[in-house]
């Protein structure tokens, strides 16, 4: 039993029909708790006030859109090494999520960043390599849009997403370098022992939580609906040879 | 790869194509950004390194689709990929034709516009080294945009929308050499990355980029 068997698309298909469910259901619950818990149940912060609270939102949806990234790195090496077809759906299922992962945490932070710093939008190193990261998303996503043979079209955007992946580092690099920021640093790591307090810690654990499964969820449910797109469309070339 | 690369420049030469034009681009892009901004030679000699690294990586964003597309149209590409030449020597002859056309007439035109502009004095000498330094990269990874684009009927937006995002750390580092000179600086750093970014371009690209060749000839 090895994780590829579920690169079969039967498999995958039958895998994820029962853990989609759980999966949904989970994300739901993870949100609630972390969203309701972090808006309503949390103290104020002391400089900040109640603007604080958008943490909730603001954070896992800036965390995700980077690994939605990651994740697309690495679904199209896997496609460009063992060709697997549903690991090169899984990665144009997630292009849309991480686009808009990116957008809301542009949004947000833009909300905060109004009472905070005084203004929508700086030219800050951080807000940069978010616009940044959502140009290669729409390019990666208008891409899979204009090639209408799926496997070049898998093999393209995929090369595309490796020579992105090094550009899209080295211009987070590179903007640190042209601009000094207004941002904070990093609010959570994992070597340091605490950069939040608990208060605002746990629930935002939840909602990372949450936003994690709720990723899982749309990416099944996506990447379910192409491999049905391409069955269809593999029944109606028979059908139309026969 | 030497009669490539005398070949595809000669047909760039004489089908009057790429050679000027961009050229004449880069010239109308400098003489309406004062029209835009309006004349003050302050504003102009503080937006100038800007404004020629912008002006000469939109000119060489505008000819990228001749590296691939009339040999694809004509099935030159089809007979380069059977030949016994890798792939990737063909990416990188086309890349290098492609810069000799654009990116040094580009080069040794900059000076003269930044004049145009008010260039600080201290800028002159490193315009000219950072776009000799920093427009190869340009051409290496519009090779790689071309490539990905070449079997599509209307690549050409596409492709600045795949291109463009890959210039943003040489655009960086190239204004920043300039900028950093012009107001007396030490600019080492920014330089260093710029010829680091090139020399990277020249060694990962021709991979890349022939690999989406060959999918695009499958």
């Amino acid at each position: 039993m090895s994780l590829w068997e579920y690169a079969n698309p039967v498999r995958f298909m039958r895998l994820s029909d029962r853990v989609l469910p759980a999966v949904s259901v989970l994300a739901v619950v993870g949100l609630a708790i972390g969203l309701v818990w972090g808006f309503f149940f949390t103290p104020d912060d002391y400089k900040q006030g109640a603007t604080v609270k958008i943490i909730f939102l603001h954070v896992p949806s800036a965390m995700m859109a980077i690994n939605i990234w990651g994740m697309m790195l690495v679904t199209s090496l896997v496609w460009l090494v063992r060709r697997h077809h549903v690991s090169a759906l899984a990665a144009k299922a997630a292009a849309p999520i991480g686009l808009t992962m990116t957008l809301i945490a542009l949004f947000t932070g833009a909300i905060w960043g109004e009472p905070m710093w005084g203004t929508y939008w700086a030219w800050d190193p951080r807000l940069t390599s978010f616009m940044i990261l959502f140009v290669f998303y729409l390019g990666y996503i208008a891409l899979w849009a204009a090639i209408e043979d799926p496997d070049t079209a898998g093999d393209l955007t995929s090369i595309l997403c490796l020579v992105g992946s090094v550009f899209a580092l080295l211009s987070r690099y590179a903007v640190n370098f042209w601009s000094q920021g207004l941002h904070q640093g990093a609010s959570l790591s994992l070597d340091k022992a605490q950069h939040v307090d608990n208060a605002f810690y746990i629930p935002l654990l939840f909602s990372i939580a949450g936003f994690i499964l709720l990723f899982v969820a749309l990416v099944l449910l996506r990447t379910r609906t192409e491999i049905r797109l391409r069955r269809i469309s593999a029944l109606l070339t028979r059908e139309r040879q026969a | 790869m030497r009669a490539l690369l005398t070949r595809d420049l000669a047909l760039a030469l004489r089908s009057g194509g790429g050679f000027g034009l961009s050229l004449a681009f880069f010239l109308i892009v400098t003489m309406f950004v004062p029209f835009g901004v309006g004349p003050s030679s302050a504003t102009l000699s503080l937006i100038a390194p800007g404004i020629l690294w912008i002006g000469a990586l939109l000119a060489c964003l505008l000819s990228l689709d001749r590296i691939f597309q009339l040999d694809y149209e004509d099935g030159t590409l089809d007979l380069l990929v059977t030949s016994p030449l890798p792939m990737e020597g063909v990416v990188a002859m086309k890349a290098l034709a492609h810069w000799l056309t654009t990116g040094l007439p580009l080069t040794l035109a900059a000076p003269l516009f930044g004049f145009l502009l008010n260039l600080p004095s201290g800028g002159y000498l490193w315009i000219f080294l950072s776009l000799l330094v920093g427009t190869p990269a340009l051409s290496f990874l519009g090779a790689f945009g071309a490539a990905i684009t070449v079997g599509l009927k209307r690549g050409g937006l596409l492709l600045s929308l795949l291109v463009l995002p890959l210039y943003i750390p040489t655009l960086i580092f190239g204004t920043q050499t300039v900028v950093l000179a012009a107001k007396g600086l030490d600019n080492q750093t920014a330089f260093m990355m710029l010829a680091a970014l090139s020399l990277l371009t020249f060694a990962l690209i021709p991979f890349a980029a022939a690999f989406a060749v060959r999918v695009n000839l499958r």
